[in-house]
């Protein structure tokens, strides 16, 4: 009889094991590490730095990124292919895949949580989608005033269940109030600059900032009086020079917001503009070694870390602010990618893409302290994204 | 000259190479001319794949830049392609490769794109 009482205990035990599907653990130290070039993803954590599992299956991913849940549960991945595949990091596997156009550029996911925007250059314009389901809420096609339509680039969620996004052949910002999903309401701000080509906003959610490949210049729009309009700023900073060939576009979601200055990559140019953002004027220049691609700051604002398009793509450099310095010059190996600080920057993750590798380094000391083996990796993405405007 | 063994021998051989590969006279031609060292066909790959691939999609589907699938080029003249991959083009974002590239390795690269990279 006893022993019947601890044999029905143990298959008790055992059963509610086998229940839980997904292990009990929470998600802020997870990751996303993008392998372009197979389709697939691997689930990292930066706690003890290993790899939890891949998932596969997600189609082309050269340039993908990703939006987390508020939960930071599940990764809304976008796929060049227009892709959008709804992941669940804690059990490991795809909830949900679309093909929501025919080539898209990324996404943002609303304050509320609730809508997952996805840009797209084929068919230009943007998708709304239900973040549970997935299932199409809106659509806003990318037609400028004459007919045309226009690759959607810099789409970014803004405060109010609002997206900003431009368009890179017309030439115009967007901005969509959601409030109402079924109804996005528009307002248009037509000839900002040429060709924008990427876009950020600032962590607060107030400066919405579009580079601009067609002339040197930045189109700026303050979401807190967004009836001033769109103004240029650092109009022509290469003025009557030879612009360098551009072997990679610069990516903005990385620009560096430091508190009252902004540093930013300039198109063509092995330089990094530094910006007074009181003024919205260039106030220093810093030479480096190569076009840079990603500027971005460490959480506490103190360094910035650049990386650089091909043929310069094997370098990183470390930017000391207050000085304005190059500190540190780094050669993390072959095609280096993309850079993410851990949520609170003791540690910095790198993509070195034809090493298919990620190194990992203390970002106070440079030194190395690990790798983990991915195959083409190119985006980095920390869950602590989750809870920031714009990523 | 034809009744040179040995040249006799390797004609044969070259037109059973063509029959079993599928290729005709004229891309072996081109080939001979054109075809960069193993090493440097690994490399000039693994660049139209990644770094072209970063504006025109991994599958040439297109992105910021046009789709560069057979279908897409099909109807290209090939000195034009060869050129846009050497100089650029103007008044787009597409740069000039020849720092990088021989006009030789260009021509392969279009080649190889015509074809479908694999």
């Amino acid at each position: 009889m006893r022993y019947l009482k601890v044999l029905l205990l143990l298959l008790a035990l055992f059963s509610m094991a086998g229940c839980a599907t997904a292990p009990q653990r929470g998600t802020g130290d997870f990751g996303v590490v993008i392998e372009r070039a197979t389709g697939s993803i691997q689930v990292v954590e930066t706690t003890n730095r290993t790899l939890l599992g891949q998932i596969t299956g997600l189609g082309d991913l050269s340039h993908a990124s990703l939006n987390y849940s508020r939960d930071a549960r599940y990764a809304y991945v976008f796929g060049r292919d227009g892709g959008l595949t709804k992941v669940d990091m804690l059990e490991m596997r795809i909830v949900k895949r679309v093909m929501q156009s025919g080539n898209s550029i990324g996404g943002a996911i609303s304050q509320d949580g609730k809508l997952i925007a996805a840009a797209n250059y084929t068919p230009g314009g943007v998708k709304f989608f239900d973040a549970e389901t997935l299932d199409l809420v809106a659509e806003i096609p990318a037609i400028d005033e004459t007919g045309k339509s226009s690759k959607v680039i810099g789409l970014v969620d803004v405060p109010g269940n609002r997206f900003a996004f431009s368009l890179f052949e017309a030439g115009e910002i967007w901005v969509a109030d959601m409030r109402t999903p079924s109804r996005p309401a528009l307002t248009k701000f037509r000839r900002i600059g040429k060709e924008p080509y990427d876009a950020m906003i600032t962590a607060d959610g107030r400066y919405y900032l579009a580079g601009l490949f067609g002339e040197d210049g930045l189109a700026l729009l303050d979401m807190w009086n967004i009836d001033a309009g769109v103004k240029r700023v650092l109009d022509g900073y290469g003025k009557g020079e030879q612009k360098l060939p551009v072997y990679k576009m610069p990516h903005l979601e990385g620009w560096a917001a430091t508190g009252s200055e902004l540093l930013v990559p300039a198109v063509g140019r092995h330089e990094v503009l530094v910006i007074d953002q009181g003024k919205w004027a260039e106030v220093g220049r810093i030479p480096v070694h190569g076009q840079p691609v990603f500027v971005v700051a460490r959480p506490d604002n103190r360094q910035v870390w650049v990386n650089f398009a091909f043929p310069h793509n094997d370098t990183i450099q470390v930017i000391d602010v207050p000085s304005r310095t190059i500190v540190k010059t780094l050669k993390p190996g072959k095609a280096v990618m993309h850079m993410e600080f851990t949520p609170r920057g003791e540690h910095i993750w790198v993509s070195a893409r034809d090493e298919d590798r990620v190194g990992i380094y203390d970002a106070e000391t440079f030194e190395r302290i690990g790798e983990l083996p991915a195959s083409k990796p190119s985006g980095i993405f920390f869950t602590h994204r989750a809870h920031r405007t714009g990523l | 000259m034809s009744n040179n063994p040995l040249r006799f021998f390797l004609t044969g051989a070259v037109l059973l190479m063509l029959a079993h590969s599928g290729m005709s006279w004229g891309d072996l031609v081109v080939a001979e001319a054109t075809m960069p060292a193993p090493a440097r066909q690994a490399e000039l790959l693994n660049l139209a794949r990644q770094d072209c691939g970063s504006c025109h999609g991994l599958r040439f589907e297109g992105g910021l830049g046009v789709p560069l699938t057979p279908a897409a080029l099909k109807e290209k003249p090939f000195e034009a392609l060869r050129a846009t991959i050497l100089y650029g083009r103007n008044g787009t974002t597409m740069p000039p490769w020849n720092p990088f590239l021989t006009e030789a390795e260009a021509g392969w690269l279009v080649q190889m794109l015509l074809k479908g990279l694999p």
